[in-house]
């Protein structure tokens, strides 16, 4: 790698521990699935992917991550804006809450969850007379992934709201903007490249989570198996190069959408004029 | 300039709308993140206290709880050091393809931890690409104990390094430059200078890494081949106890892991007000 010259030492040593443990931990491992995924050729991918079941697991992964991560663009930008810009009772317990996804292991949010929307669950008791089952269907794969990607949004939005200048809304309002229009036209604006990054971050740990989703879907196949789950089964069967299939199109889907959302983080930008 | 803490009714909503916003976002965060948090210690306590201490003390449970511990000792110091080499690296020097680099750190980020798991049975498992060597060699990584410590190290790999790049970019190197300067070495430099610059920002990637190292479910549940009291970490002893209906059992492990978690976020908290200035510089990254 080429360097600019500088009178620090320790350039070598740094990147050195630094290159070695990346390619022993994390290169490696994916070289090698990678690696899994030339030798069985695009052809035999594709018949691991053909079946029905695989399909629909994939789908339901992307699609439960996809609509998890939508209501968290809207509640986490809700949670950030009342957090930063309203005072009120208990605001930084609240706010202290908000990361509990981040240092809560998830097979324990999973068991909560089950136990809480479970048909036998306080909440699950609430929800049965109006005829709303949440644990072991779709639902509940949903509120799991909520409960996941939540944090990103709100730590994303809420450093860029603390920084907007209030002079810009009085600006607005002096020039005959109602409230509303002042949020959409000034506000949302200004928010949009980190809501894209918070959406991005929540949609990407979503999309692979396992350890929250498992208990509450009820696992049923093609109808409420995640595909990681399905990996999962399929190593348990000595399967590897199915399970290496759906790894490698969960890696390639996955990828392809970061792509996409950066792409349209660049055009936002270029849009609204932040460089 | 008006005063911040009143905010001026034009740069504001309505009374009637505050109202309802954060009656809303109250009752959201009540049933999505405290409920859960609250049925774990209720179902733990169901039995009373003496129930939930026998159930940790049990010698499978209580050997996941080593198991766990173990993992943790020896991932987080691990990672420790090579987020600050890495830091080290990138943030005091100027150097081409550093965006490339910080991308590959972040990897694990945008990998399902199963697909982590996974991975590494295809590198090191009986039939993966070393599986022949290590076997040749006596060799256990998959369903042992340096399994359980790859899936945890790769999954955490971004979490100490991510934290200090930031801080370390903004600090700059002119300190470093002057303690050079006044004859210190290299590592007194380090030591003296660098270090307690860091320490706030590192202890935070710090507690971060070692919770989600103690709570990683998905890469090791691929790995551990799940072997009672040898290669069951907590997390996934509480989905063995939890399958087999002994609900006391499993909610008495998770409420330990959730009182960690809670410990944690006191922490951090603690360590953002106190150091709100410093961290700062990780937010706006």
């Amino acid at each position: 790698m080429l360097r600019v010259a500088s009178p620090l030492p320790g350039f070598g040593l740094g990147m050195g521990i630094l290159l070695a443990a990346l390619t022993g931990v994390v290169l490696l491992p994916l070289a090698a699935l990678l690696g899994q995924g030339i030798l069985m050729g695009p052809a035999e991918i594709a018949g691991h992917l053909a079946p029905a079941r695989v399909r629909a697991a994939l789908l339901l992964s992307f699609r439960a991550a996809l609509v998890a991560s939508l209501f968290n663009l809207v509640f986490g930008l809700a949670l950030a804006w009342v957090l930063t810009r309203y005072r009120f009772p208990g605001r930084r317990l609240i706010d202290a809450a908000v990361d509990l996804p981040f240092a809560l292991p998830t097979a324990v949010a999973g068991i909560a969850l089950t136990t809480l929307y479970a048909p036998s669950g306080v909440f699950g008791q609430a929800l049965a007379p109006f005829g709303i089952s949440i644990a072991y269907t779709e639902a509940g794969i949903w509120l799991a992934l909520v409960f996941v990607g939540l944090p990103f949004v709100v730590r994303t939005v809420q450093p860029v709201i603390d920084e907007i200048d209030p002079e810009w809304e009085e600006a607005s309002a002096t020039l005959g903007a109602s409230r509303l229009r002042t949020l959409r036209r000034v506000v949302l604006p200004v928010l949009t490249p980190s809501l894209m990054t918070g959406f991005a971050l929540a949609l990407a740990r979503s999309v692979g989570e396992f350890g929250s989703v498992i208990f509450i879907a009820g696992n049923l196949p093609g109808k409420t198996e995640i595909a990681p789950l399905l990996i999962v089964i399929r190593l348990e069967e000595y399967d590897y190069d199915a399970a290496a299939a759906i790894g490698l199109a969960m890696l390639g889907i996955s990828f392809a959408m970061l792509l996409f959302i950066n792409a349209t983080q660049v055009w936002t930008r270029r849009r609204i004029g932040h460089a | 300039m008006p005063d911040r803490a009143l905010p001026h009714p034009v740069t504001t909503e309505p009374p009637g709308a505050r109202a309802l916003l954060t009656l809303a976002v109250l009752a959201l965060t009540l049933v999505l993140l405290i409920a859960p948090l609250a049925v774990v210690f209720a179902e733990a306590l169901r039995e009373g206290l003496g129930a939930a201490l026998a159930a940790l003390t049990e010698r499978d449970a209580w050997s996941a709880i080593r198991l766990t511990l173990l993992v943790a000792a020896v991932s987080v110091p691990l990672n420790a050091a090579v987020g600050l080499a890495a830091a080290w690296a990138i943030a005091k020097f100027d150097f081409r393809g550093k965006a490339v680099l910080i991308t590959l750190i972040d990897l694990p980020f945008s990998v399902s931890p199963v697909v982590a798991g996974l991975a590494l049975v295809l590198l090191y498992g009986t039939h993966g690409w070393l599986g022949a060597w290590l076997q040749a060699h006596d060799l256990k990584i998959v369903f042992a104990f340096p399994g359980l410590l790859l899936a945890t190290l790769f999954i955490t790999f971004p979490f100490v390094a991510r934290e200090l790049i930031p801080v370390m970019t903004e600090q700059g190197r002119a300190e470093e430059e002057a303690a050079l300067t006044l004859g210190a070495s290299g590592w007194h430099m380090f030591r003296t200078v660098t270090l307690p610059n860091v320490r706030w920002a590192l202890l935070y990637g710090v507690l971060l890494c070692n919770a989600r190292a103690m709570g990683e479910f998905g890469a090791v549940a691929v790995i551990s081949g799940k072997i009672r009291g040898q290669t069951t970490t907590m997390p996934i002893m509480i989905e063995m106890l939890y399958n087999e209906y002994l609900s006391v059992a499993a909610f008495s492990m998770a409420a330990l892991l959730a009182a960690l978690a809670l410990l944690t976020l006191a922490l951090k908290s603690l360590l953002e007000w106190r150091h709100a200035d410093l961290l700062s510089a990780m937010r706006r990254h």
